[in-house]
């Protein structure tokens, strides 16, 4: 619907109209969006997860559900200057469960998996190249030996490798960010104004 | 009182730790039902505590209403779209039709996409005034940068032919032999801060104590 369109358009200039400088319509812009994020964050995580995995199980007479809303409602204490600290429990088992679960996760995929990749590819030129970029860059990154004679040349070319990665990964930001924009000037020119 | 809190923190944190790297190599129904528990606990936990920081928000905006005279009109969006989008997905629902979907199709998600593309304009004008090739490194950083660039959009087809497929060759040979050791780097530095977390070594979530 037009109405609909219209509405959104004006919403979208309103934001890009902090490229001319900080003003009232991008404030007023910024604040509504702040707030729908909230109340979409809020109405998200009581319905998918707060009613089924806390309420739900509690009126269906499942006492160990119990745990976790108590170890939630001690998140509340934050507000309390004398009861905060309490809260720390049960944001000690998120992190302590946390940590845990990543130390299998992160040797499986992270190190085993791009370790195997890097050594089962060194069959060809690419691959040899590639071997070698892993390792002179991982000995950039040691920092407990001085970067000094074959070790600090070996390091300069590691640091070369990550410039290319940076090089590469800013100009895929570039392009996804550059996606984007035309994405809504094609919103605004032919969804909303219909010039194209 | 504290010492004891501190210490039951602690234990906490290193009972949930070792069990849940236990659980990934031991398998037993028991085991697995008590890490499906434990992952639904921290689900609650988690929702417990962005509703902390959601009231914070709140709060803090409420403040801002009665004191700030020039911010006003500000906070009262913000509490005003907080309650709508609320009182939409709670009374209305949120599935196809409900004004609640309606409300984030067309305000929330496209003024999201147009605050993320704002980016477009401001890492254009950071690459205009911060790239300068002033040593090796940031020519090489330049140079990768523009080949990737161009070779990956049409244009670069029509100023060469190669440049696409160097452009390729960029980003799947040495760029991935970065990436690669990077993310090596990363999971070995996560699994020592995980293993001192743990230890009870790594403490800064008890507030630096």
């Amino acid at each position: 619907m037009w109405w609909e369109t219209t509405i959104t358009a004006l919403l979208t200039l309103a934001i890009y109209t902090i490229l001319v400088g900080d003003n009232p319509i991008f404030k007023f812009a910024e604040h509504l969006l702040l707030g729908l994020s909230i109340g979409y964050s809020l109405v998200v995580t009581v319905k998918s997860i707060l009613i089924p995995q806390a309420i739900a199980p509690l009126g269906d007479g499942q006492w160990a559900a119990l745990i976790p809303v108590i170890l939630g409602s001690a998140m509340f204490l934050r507000v309390h200057p004398r009861l905060a600290p309490w809260s720390q429990i049960p944001l000690a088992l998120l992190i302590g469960a946390g940590a845990g679960a990543a130390i299998p996760a992160m040797m499986q995929a992270r190190v085993l998996k791009q370790t195997a990749a890097t050594i089962s590819g060194s069959g060809t030129v690419d691959g040899v190249i590639i071997l070698l970029g892993v390792l002179v860059t991982l000995m950039y990154f040691v920092f407990t030996r001085r970067h000094t004679g074959a070790w600090g040349r070996a390091a300069v070319a590691g640091r070369y490798f990550m410039m290319i990665f940076f090089g590469a990964t800013f100009a895929y930001t570039v392009m996804s960010r550059m996606a984007l924009l035309i994405g809504r000037l094609e919103f605004l020119l032919s969804d909303w104004l219909g010039v194209i | 009182m504290s010492m004891l809190r501190d210490r039951l923190t602690i234990l906490t944190a290193a009972t949930a730790g070792v069990f849940m790297v236990v659980q990934y190599f031991v398998t037993s129904p028991g085991m697995d039902a008590t890490y499906r528990a434990i992952l639904n606990w921290m689900q609650v936990i988690f929702a417990c505590a962005l509703m902390v920081g959601i009231a914070a928000v709140v709060k803090n905006h409420i403040v801002r209403l009665r004191r700030r005279r020039a911010e006003r009109p500000y906070s009262l969006v913000l509490l005003a779209s907080v309650a709508a989008m609320a009182s939409m997905g709670f009374s209305g629902g949120i599935d196809q039709g409900s004004s609640f979907l309606w409300a984030f199709n067309h305000l929330q998600a496209p003024m999201q996409a147009t605050v993320f593309s704002l980016l477009a304009f401001y890492v254009t004008s950071a690459a205009f005034r911060g790239f300068r090739a002033r040593s090796v490194e940031s020519a090489v950083l330049i140079a990768a940068g523009l080949i990737v660039l161009i070779g990956r959009v049409p244009l670069g087809e029509q100023i060469s032919a190669q440049l696409p497929a160097a452009a390729e060759w960029i980003v799947n040979v040495p760029a991935l032999a970065a990436k690669r050791a990077i993310l090596i780097g990363i999971g070995l530095g996560m699994v020592a801060t995980a293993l001192k977390v743990i230890a009870g070594v790594e403490r800064t979530y008890l507030g630096g104590r």
